[in-house]
Order: structure tokens, then C-alpha cells, then sequence
């Protein structure tokens, strides 16, 4: 039996990771809670997010203040990619069967990889941990770098940030309504349809955000988009499906899952998040803490 | 309308699995492999179709019942040096009980919840058969899957000179026209026809008296037998099975071949499994960027034919039709 301290540094190392999955699928689940669209391509919007990221620093330099820069330069440049998306082809899936926008997202996934390819290569690339996150402390007997400690506190911090712009302002208070009935919404005199925009471009921001974020962790490789929506999946099911803090949740339990499944049973940790997804599918296909469908 | 109904009473079906047969007496040996190819895949695609096309359910791990067949049938020949007349079957029944045992769990599903849960199903047999290296030989997967023994075709008059793969894609014409002869009966059943009923309204079929979850259970069990078949003859095709067979991309594969070829007509998926394929080897003999050309393509086919090729072509039947009546 491994002693407490390599356990809490083992749960902390699961909750880093966690954080960068709740960014990632906040996103996804805001866009499938407002848009009822599930977007195969928003693993593409954070590979996109991390390859622009690198773009920008290569560009900049790594001077004090560059790499942040860099970040928002790339989530920015994500969201206004979103916009187009849905501006121009996305909006006219609406109507249709939902096997169409899941194909066409998914179509989007092909070409941004290939287009990724083309443009950076196939090779791993990385960048160095910004100026003043580059040291590490002794937390519970491990080093944790200092940038990892920087993501724990980022995190719960967006949580709060995008709680409060959805409970209390007026423009989360319309995107919520928008979510429960957009045909009222629209009769009350809202402009739907850009309303939509707008929660993609947020949705595809934090996307974003979440790849340029991990770029001084994680190598920027081919392959990071499809790995990532995958286990974004798994987050907003197990959490529920556009319900806010059920992805927060889903993220805290995907991560320990995956830190604690690796100590237990090596071979079969990838195993244990599908089948805790499909168990969840099972007894509460709406997840943790997300509500049934009225439709 | 007459031409049509005497073009409908052609047997195009037949016509097309006897002329397939002809393949590796003409082409060269490229050409009989890619028509193996063409032949498994078609198969794989119509029995999504039973799932997408006549019942609605948007199956997103179909994939999952075509590497189940393709292990079993692959271990047992390999492993166990079981004949293939028995491996075959057997691989469709294993798929089949999976597809009733992940089918019961998802059919109580909707919509996008039920896409959800068959891709879940389908990623876990994806990890077992990636991590179970005793048996499934793990991430590298086991290759060298043996031809069954086709001695016996060397007697039939003019298939003498075919190699053994020739022989293994006489043989999977037969077979792969033989499935679709039962799909087809499937289909054009009262079976099928509740099926499209429950697709069109399922509500309805409730009140009318029809266990619409039995039925969408039964769909799925069909769909998943058929994959299976599938699997396995692709597992000794491809001399090997591997991972990759239940991995989602795979999944999605098929679903662009249906949609592609189209899914509201019984041959539309294995046409789109033709298309597929063929544009695939074009595509890849004169650059990698494969997945480009394939999202750029699924993209245009969404917005410009949502029928896929089948759907289009009969649109455009029907308006010259109009027009000469005119």
C-alpha cells in the first residue's frame, strides 16, 4: 500500500489534468447545451489552439508577458474560426437530422488535421514553461511545477468566471433561456441566430484556449485532436450533457479515474472511463448532474 | 414509368455478383484485391444501413461487431486451426450476442444517447482487444490469419488457374451476395417494414401495439450478425486483425460509405462503399492528404446531396421522367 503523501501527489497530478479537460469541455458542452449540436470538431479547435499557440511564440519570442499573449492571440484566433464555421455552413444544418451536423463536424476533423499536417508537420513540437512558472515546489513529498499549480488554480477560477457570466448577467441569463426554448426567446424579440454564433465562438474560445494552455505540459503532435475529444466525450456524458457544473464534475472524476486506474490495474485504465461512461449511460443516460430532455 | 418497372425486374443484384466473378479473369491481381475489398466493406455498410437507413438509429460503433467477428474468426482459424466453414459462422453469432447484450442497454436510448453508448461500446471492445495481449495479441495485433482451404474450388471449370486469394474472393462474392439475398429478405418483411414504421413514428407504433424496443433489439442483433460475417472475412483478407477494426474511426468510415451511397436504398451503402474505396486508392496513389480530399467530400455530399449518389441519381431519374411526360 503506497503511503498518503504519494497518493495526494498521485490525486493532484489526476486533477491537473482534470482542469485542462473541464476548459476543453465546457466548451463542447455549452455548445451542446445551447446548439444541440455535438461538435466533433471542437478537439480540432483545441489542436488548432496549441499549434497556434506555438505560431504566435515562435513569432513573439518567450519574453516576460509573450507567452500569455500568445494564448490569448490563439483562443482569440479559435473563436473567430468558430464564428466562421457556424456563421457560414454550420447555421444551415440546423433544421436537419442530427446524424448530418455529427458528419459534418466530423468532416471538419478530417480536414483541420490534415491542414495541421501541411502546415507544422508531423513532428512533436513544445514550448518552454512561460518566464515566472518555471520553478517547482515540494507539495506532498513530490515536485509539482509551478505552471501545473498555476492550471489548479486556473481552472476552478474559469469555472467561477464562466458560472457568474452565465447566472448573473444578462447574456447568460438569454443564453440559458436560449437553451430551454429558443422559439420564445426569439418571440421575445432576441436575435437567435447570432445568439447561437456568439455561444459557438464562446464554446470554440475555450477550445481553444484549453490546447494554447497545454502547450508547455503536453507535446504538440498530430493525433492530440481526435485523443482529446474522445476523453471530452467521455467528461460531458459522465457530467451531463450541457449541464455547466457536471463537467466540472466530470473532469474531477475522469481524472482520478485515469490517475488512480493507472496505480490499480495498469492494463486497463483506458478501459475503466469507457465503461464508467457507458455505466453512466446506462443508470442516468443525462448524466451526473445534467437533466433529462424534454423534447 | 413501364421502362422503370421493367428496369426494376432486372435481378441487378445477381446480374452484378455474377459479373463480379469475372474480376480476376480480367484485371490483374490489384484489381481482385480491391474488389475483395469493395465486396466485405459493401456488406459491412448494408448492415449499418439496417440500423440507419430503415430504423433511424444513428449507430455511432458499429465497428465494434465487425473487430469482434474478425477476432473470433481470426483466432479460431489462426489459434485453434478451426475450418473456416465453422469460423465464419461462429464469428457472426459472437458478434451477434455482443450486439444483443450492448443492443439491450442501447435501444432503452434516444437520439444522440444512443450514438453515445454505441460508440462507448464500441471503445471498450476497442481497449480490451488493444490491452488483452494473451489473446488478442494486444497492440500489434495478429497477423497472419490463414486462407481457408479452397482446394475444393480448383475443381470448379475455369477456376483453376486462380491463386488462393482469387479463390478467397470467389468465394466472398459468393458469400457477401448470399447476406445480402437475406438482408434483402429482411428488409421486405413485415419485420422491415415495422422497422421503417417505428423510424417514421415511434410513438405511434407504440400505440398500435408493436414492442418497439424488441424490434429495434432485433435490428440491432441482424446489423450486428452481419458485421460480424464482415469482420471476419476482412480479418483474412487483411491477413491480419488489429485494433483498429472496433476504433471509432472506423465507425465513422461506414457511416460515410452509407451516407455517401445513400441511405434510404437497400444497394445505396455498398455503392458507397464502391465509391469509397475506389476513390480512396485514387486519391492515395498521388498524395497523403486522404483525410482532406474525405472531410472536403463529406462536407459537399452534406450540404449539395444529402440522398448520397443513390438519392441523387433517383432525383434526377424522376425529373427526366417529368420531363418527357410534358
Amino acid at each position: 500500500m503506497p503511503d498518503l503523501s504519494f497518493l495526494l501527489a498521485q490525486s493532484l497530478s489526476g486533477l491537473t489534468a482534470a482542469m485542462f479537460l473541464f476548459l476543453i469541455a465546457s466548451g463542447l458542452s455549452l455548445i451542446f447545451g445551447v446548439l444541440r449540436v455535438l461538435n466533433f470538431a471542437h478537439g480540432s479547435f483545441y489542436m488548432l489552439g496549441a499549434y497556434l499557440a506555438f505560431q504566435f511564440v515562435l513569432w513573439g519570442g518567450m519574453g516576460p508577458g509573450r507567452f500569455w499573449w500568445a494564448v490569448l492571440g490563439a483562443a482569440l484566433t479559435i473563436a473567430i474560426v468558430g464564428g466562421l464555421v457556424e456563421r457560414l455552413l454550420l447555421r444551415h444544418l440546423y433544421g436537419k437530422d442530427e446524424l448530418y451536423q455529427l458528419l459534418f463536424t466530423y468532416g471538419l476533423v478530417l480536414i483541420a488535421s490534415d491542414a495541421a499536417k501541411k502546415a507544422w508537420g508531423t513532428q512533436q513540437l513544445s514550448l518552454s514553461r512561460p518566464p515566472g512558472l518555471t520553478g517547482s515546489s515540494r507539495v506532498f513529498g513530490t515536485m509539482l511545477p509551478h505552471y501545473n499549480l498555476f492550471i489548479l488554480l486556473l481552472g476552478p477560477t474559469i469555472a467561477l468566471g464562466l458560472w457568474l457570466l452565465l447566472n448573473r448577467t444578462r447574456a447568460g441569463r438569454v443564453i440559458r433561456a436560449a437553451a430551454l426554448d429558443r422559439e420564445m426567446l426569439g418571440a421575445l424579440g432576441v436575435n437567435v441566430s447570432w445568439l447561437y454564433t456568439g455561444v459557438f465562438m464562446l464554446g470554440s474560445f475555450l477550445g481553444g484556449l484549453g490546447g494554447a494552455l497545454v502547450t508547455p505540459v503536453r507535446a504538440i503532435v498530430p493525433g492530440m485532436d481526435v485523443e482529446i475529444i474522445v476523453e471530452a466525450f467521455i467528461v460531458v456524458v459522465i457530467g451531463g450533457l450541457g449541464s455547466f457544473w457536471g463537467t466540472f464534475l466530470g473532469a474531477v472524476i475522469y481524472g482520478q479515474v485515469l490517475a488512480f486506474g493507472i496505480l490499480i490495474v495498469p492494463a486497463f485504465s483506458i478501459f475503466s472511463v469507457f465503461a464508467l461512461m457507458a455505466v453512466v449511460l446506462i443508470v442516468r443516460p443525462w448524466g451526473l448532474l445534467g437533466q433529462p430532455l424534454g423534447t | 414509368m413501364a421502362a422503370r418497372r421493367r428496369l426494376a425486374r432486372v435481378p441487378w443484384g445477381l446480374l452484378v455478383a455474377v459479373a463480379a466473378l469475372f474480376v480476376p479473369a480480367i484485371g490483374s491481381r490489384f484489381y481482385t484485391f480491391v474488389a475483395t475489398d469493395i465486396a466485405i466493406m459493401a456488406l459491412f455498410a448494408v448492415s449499418l444501413n439496417l440500423l440507419l437507413g430503415y430504423g433511424g438509429l444513428v449507430s455511432f460503433g458499429h465497428a465494434a461487431y465487425f473487430g469482434i467477428g474478425a477476432y473470433a474468426c481470426g483466432i479460431l482459424m489462426k489459434v485453434h486451426a478451426v475450418p473456416f466453414s465453422v469460423a465464419l459462422p461462429a464469428a457472426g453469432l459472437l458478434a451477434a450476442v455482443f450486439a444483443a447484450l450492448f443492443g439491450f442497454f442501447c435501444v432503452r436510448l434516444t437520439k444522440i444517447y444512443f450514438a453515445m453508448l454505441t460508440l462507448a461500446f464500441a471503445q471498450i471492445v476497442w481497449a480490451v482487444s488493444f490491452k488483452w495481449n494473451s489473446v488478442t495479441g494486444g497492440e500489434q495485433g495478429m497477423s497472419d490469419v490463414p486462407y481457408p482451404d479452397l482446394s475444393g474450388l480448383a475443381w470448379v471449370p475455369g477456376l483453376a488457374g486462380y491463386r488462393t486469394s482469387d479463390h478467397f474472393y470467389v468465394l466472398t462474392v459468393g458469400l457477401v451476395a448470399a447476406c445480402l439475398w437475406i438482408l434483402r429478405r429482411v428488409v421486405r418483411s413485415p419485420f422491415g417494414r415495422l422497422l421503417t414504421t417505428i423510424r417514421e413514428n415511434p410513438e405511434r407504433t407504440e400505440f398500435i401495439g408493436v414492442d418497439v424496443r424488441r424490434h429495434e433489439l432485433l435490428a440491432f442483433i441482424i446489423a450486428g450478425l452481419f458485421a460480424g460475417i464482415a469482420g471476419g472475412l476482412f480479418g483474412i483478407f487483411n491477413r491480419g486483425v488489429f485494433p483498429d477494426f472496433a476504433y471509432w474511426p472506423k465507425s465513422s468510415d461506414v457511416l460515410i460509405m452509407t451516407i455517401l451511397g445513400g441511405m434510404g436504398s437497400f444497394y445505396g451503402p455498398a455503392i458507397g462503399a464502391l465509391i469509397l474505396i475506389i476513390l480512396n486508392q485514387e486519391i492515395t496513389s498521388y498524395t497523403e492528404y486522404w483525410p482532406f480530399v474525405l472531410g472536403t467530400l463529406l462536407i459537399t455530399l452534406l450540404f449539395l446531396f444529402p440522398g448520397g449518389v443513390v438519392g441523387a441519381l433517383g432525383g434526377l431519374v424522376r425529373r427526366l421522367e417529368r420531363m418527357r411526360r410534358a
